[in-house]
């Protein structure tokens, strides 16, 4: 293992990590404001894969699918928000938990019925195909620099938004005391509705800047739930906070887990069964480091309440 | 509260009423078991198009096809072939797309006496030691493809092999296949996790280890993910896969990435016979897009059965499965015939991805092996 | 029409169904109940956790497939007459039923014993998580479990024996599993009356007032949980039996959702919401599936209305709400 080799996969493991922020943080927002567990999460990501496909595949602009990603999924989350999801905030998790399930099946199924069976194409725009060499010599695909500073800007951006903006202020309002913020003349469900669009504009990104180096098809969004869930659930569920340093932390995990363990088993197994076992246990890693993150802090790491 | 037993003895009703109505029996009845519903849908839809292609040409209007979608779940297959044996009794089986599919389904299936075509999967399990006289597979066994690309390895003198596929029994199968023909030595083995769609920790460990060759199995999604990052990534070592990756349905979605790569497959649409000329043409004059691999196995599925049934009845069984091994019919892949195991002898040809006008698709470019069994037809005893 | 007509009008109804299909002919029909009960058993054994425990529950696939690979590993033991085990002393497989129903429900307890007490030191949206952790390691780990198949999982060719009757008879076997939830509906019923169920029930409403009783909550719901999670795995092995077939998809989060929409579809927390919920649910998936190639679109719909319209699910909406 030369040291080049390791730059490289925490490098992978950063952008890993900053892409699944971009998932975790609408769905961290959407819970810490409204309290709602929206399983549906992975389907926006999904939609913004696929208006993003559709859009460069008619217009050859990278920018544009970007753009359409966002506003597609921003206006399926606003449209779900304003039609199903608003009538479940006084309910339990449970009656959440099954309409948003629902609402997986209607999405994945309906845009199969629009785009077809087959995985549609959307690539890399031109001025990001390549590698670069970075300092130290390793070759590093330009995109993925670009996507670690995109995720890393945006975080900075929902910091600043939520720190200093007007409705920074209403959404951590909105997070210690819904009742009191209605109390206090706020639009509450012009909030909502705001709030849940954000999170789904960041998720259909998300699903965009990712589709490009993946394959977009139907299907695509529920594996990502289950990671960003993982992340906000590390980082404490509504902190924005812990919800980068959850996901940097799966990212950093998944990867250099899926490169040391067959390694280290390596030293003590033959190399087959080293394959083997390493690559059971880091298929596992992500959810050992959860499982152990939550009996040693039950409400994550920087999660207020339960 | 009269609304409510209203609705639960309507509803009571409906359960009862769901139940098949007698319908008049066709001649001959076939279950197709398949995926049609999420990301696996493609392969089912082209397998089930083809089919149905073949039956429609063949005029005969005492073929009844019942189809059904297994949403790639093994106990919704399961329960799906239970019904088509119980309730519909079909005489003979197809469809099934995932090993792991037909490892639950067939077993059973044969062991009650039914005929299993099988028009896509092919695990070693039923090959060797579980092979049964009623099952036959259509389109290869699952080693096939990869021996080739093995094979094919050789011939371009390649001796340092990075091999990679994911951590699951086709995987598996996969590199064990590659490594029976490949002679050269290996620069790395890896085993991705099942559904991973980034490979860039993979790429870069390919890059460190100074192969000549890179050799992968990642069927559907992660293959579109692997080749566009590969292709990124400015590594420039040669790839070979077997065509579950290039295949006309998945390569529009990898694009460019895909261009010039070499790949192994029973069979490409430029093939040079006339059955296969005028399977393609006529499937695209039906579906208005090219055909795949697996449209071709349909379509060579349903021939085998409709040239067994012109001979024999499956009530027969004996003459039923004797009509079988004989596969007399015009394979789209030129020569076709049975090994002792039920499994395919066939050419397995080298392809390279071209573009022509916007579409992409393969180009044969030579023959990996010629007339290929499978590793497994000694084990197999009826 | 009250709880316990709507109750007894399902009970009627599991009972004359097969007898009908047997009389219609139609022994695929009782396939199909056969696979409604299992699926029921298995979210009754949920719902003692989430209906009257209060713990949600993302990981009981991982139950269910602990009591199908109990099966899967002694039946494919003793269809290949290979000793499970030969030191310290030799464990043969089995195909005997009541034995393969031990193993599973020993397993699947001392798993959810493990599991639960990791998880209850969490609450709320964090124990969901928890337990689809413990769910997720355990798929991933069947997935890469060799030995049994991975994820192509292992076929069974013969359905296991039951002494005194022919397992192969769909009618016979329903007739079996249809018992076994009886049973275990019976003790579901007398439980929630018990003492240990009156204290359950204070114990999702409010912990601090069984602690100031002296009682400990979290043992209560340690409990619960154990016993929850071994009814799940008995359905799992059950299920096993039913498909002759075990692998991992049993183990995915997709199957612990499902369950989970089986209690809600039905209603959480009512005897026989569960049973309620995975026949509709059956039901929809059988009726649906021969309408369009995009079944899942109506599926997906008629969910959403059922949440939106019908609270406190199907049982809910017939019997009105507890009183």
């Amino acid at each position: 293992m030369t040291a080049t080799l390791l730059a490289e996969q925490i490098l992978n493991g950063l952008q890993f990590g900053v892409m699944l922020f971009l998932m975790a943080a609408g769905l961290t927002l959407v819970f810490g404001v409204m309290g709602l567990i929206n399983l549906a999460h992975g389907s926006l990501y999904m939609i913004g894969a696929f208006a993003a496909a559709a859009v460069a595949g008619a217009t050859g602009s990278f920018l544009l699918a970007l753009a359409a990603a966002m506003s597609a999924a921003a206006a399926a989350g606003a449209l779900v928000e304003r039609f199903v999801i608003r009538r479940l905030y006084d309910r339990d998790h449970l009656d959440q938990v099954l309409a948003t399930f629902a609402l997986i099946l209607v999405f994945s199924e309906g845009t199969r019925w629009l785009f077809g069976s087959f995985p549609l194409h959307l690539d890399i725009p031109p001025a990001l195909k390549g590698p670069v060499t970075l300092p130290g010599g390793i070759e590093y695909p330009r995109y993925r620099l670009a996507l670690i500073a995109i995720g890393l800007a945006v975080a900075a951006g929902l910091g600043l938004l939520i720190a200093r903006t007007r409705l920074g202020i209403r959404i951590r309002a909105g997070e210690n005391d819904r009742e009191m913020i209605a109390a206090l003349g706020v639009d509450i469900s012009t909030l909502y509705t705001v709030v849940f669009a954000l999170g789904a504009a960041l998720a259909g990104l998300a699903g965009a800047l990712v589709g490009a180096i993946q394959s977009v098809q139907v299907g695509m969004g529920e594996p990502v739930l289950i990671l960003a869930f993982v992340v906000i659930v590390i980082g404490g569920i509504g902190s924005i906070r812990g919800a980068l340093v959850g996901a940097l932390l799966v990212g950093l995990t998944d990867t250099l887990g899926g490169i040391f363990l067959p390694r280290f088993f390596g030293l003590f197994l033959d190399p087959s069964s080293a394959a083997n076992v390493g690559a059971s246990l880091a298929s596992m890693a992500i959810y050992i480091l959860m499982a152990v993150v939550l009996v040693w802090r039950p409400t994550g790491l920087y999660g207020a309440r339960a | 509260m009269k609304l409510k037993t209203l609705l639960l003895s309507a509803a009571m009703t409906a359960l009862v009423w769901a139940a098949p109505m007698g319908t008049a029996l066709a001649e001959t009845r076939v279950g197709m078991i398949t995926t049609l519903s999420g990301g696996g849908a493609g392969l089912g839809i082209d397998v089930r198009d083809g089919f149905l292609l073949a039956i429609g040409q063949s005029g005969r209007d005492d073929i009844e096809v019942v189809i059904e979608d297994d949403q790639r779940k093994p106990d919704i297959a399961v329960q799906l072939a239970d019904r088509m044996i119980q309730s519909d009794r079909v005489d003979v089986m197809t469809g099934i797309i995932f090993s792991n599919l037909a490892m639950a389904v067939v077993p059973s299936a044969t062991a009650q006496g039914l005929f299993y075509l099988s028009p896509n999967a092919g695990p070693s399990a039923l090959a060797g030691r579980g092979c049964h006289p009623n099952y036959f597979n259509v389109a290869w066994q699952n080693d096939n493809l990869h021996e080739a690309a093995g094979a094919h390895a050789n011939g371009e003198g390649y001796e340092n092999a990075f091999i990679l596929a994911p951590n699951y029994p086709a995987g598996k199968d996969a590199l064990t296949g590659f490594k029976r023909f490949f002679e050269g030595e290996l620069a790395g083995e890896l085993y991705t996790k099942l559904g991973q769609k980034d490979y860039a920790a993979e790429i870069a460990q390919i890059r460190a280890s100074g192969a000549d060759s890179v050799f992968f199995f990642l069927p559907g999604g992660m293959g579109i993910s692997f080749l566009k990052q590969y292709a990124d990534s400015g590594l420039d070592v040669p790839v070979i896969g077997p065509a579950f990756s290039f295949d006309q349905g998945i390569l529009q979605a990898v694009g460019e990435a895909a261009l010039g790569v070499v790949n192994t497959s029973q069979w490409n649409k430029d093939l040079d016979n006339p059955a296969n000329a005028a399977f393609v043409e006529s499937f695209e004059a039906a579906y208005g897009r090219l055909p795949s691999l697996y449209a071709s196995q349909g379509f060579d599925t349903a021939n085998l059965l409709l040239s067994a049934l012109a001979k024999a009845d499956p009530s027969d069984a004996d003459a039923f499965r004797a009509a079988l091994e004989e596969a007399d019919f015009d394979s789209t892949r030129g020569d076709f015939a049975f090994g002792p195991n039920h499994h395919p002898i066939q050419d397995i040809y080298v392809r390279r991805v071209v573009k022509e006008g916007d579409v992409f698709t393969n180009e044969i470019i030579g023959v990996a092996l010629e007339d290929h069994g499978d590793a497994y037809a000694a084990d197999c005893a009826f | 029409m009250r709880e316990g007509a709507v109750n007894a009008v399902l009970l009627a109804g599991l009972v004359a169904f097969p007898i009908w299909a047997q009389a219609a002919d139609e022994p695929f029909l009782i396939t199909l109940a056969t696979r409604a009960v299992i699926l029921a058993l298995a979210a009754v054994g949920l719902n003692i956790a989430l209906g009257w425990g209060g713990m949600v529950s993302l990981g009981h696939a991982a139950f269910f497939g602990i009591g199908g690979y109990a099966m899967g590993i002694l039946a494919f033991h003793a269809q290949t007459y290979a000793p499970l085990m030969e030191w310290p002393f030799v464990i043969e497989g089995t195909k005997s039923m009541p034995v393969i129903w031990l193993v599973a429900v020993v397993a699947s307890a001392l798993a959810a014993l493990g599991i639960g007490l990791l998880s209850l030191r969490t609450t709320g949206v964090y124990f969901i998580m928890i337990t689809l952790a413990f769910g997720q390691m355990l798929y991933y780990f069947t997935i890469s479990w060799t030995a049994y198949g991975g994820e192509d999982g292992m076929s069974i060719y013969v359905r296991n024996g039951f002494p005194g009757l022919n397992t192969l008879v769909p009618v016979e076997f329903y007739g079996l599993c249809l018992a076994i939830l009886l049973l275990v509906l019976a003790l579901n019923a007398a439980l929630v009356r018990a003492p240990f169920g009156l204290a359950l029930n204070a114990a999702r409403q409010s912990p601090e007032r069984v602690r100031t009783v002296g009682i400990d909550p979290g043992r209560l719901q340690l409990a619960a949980f154990v016993l929850s999670g071994a009814i799940t795995g008995l359905a799992g092995a059950l299920f096993a039996d039913l498909n002759r077939f075990v692998s991992p998809s049993m183990l995915s989060w997709q199957m612990s959702g499902e369950l989970i929409v089986f209690v809600i579809l039905g209603g959480t927390a009512r005897l026989f919401g569960p049973v309620a919920g995975a026949i509709l649910f059956v039901a929809l998936e059988h009726l649906l599936g021969g309408v369009s190639d995009y079944w899942h679109v109506f599926l997906g719909a008629l969910l959403l209305l059922v949440v939106l319209f019908a609270r406190g699910g199907l049982v809910g909406f017939l019997a009105g709400r507890v009183r």
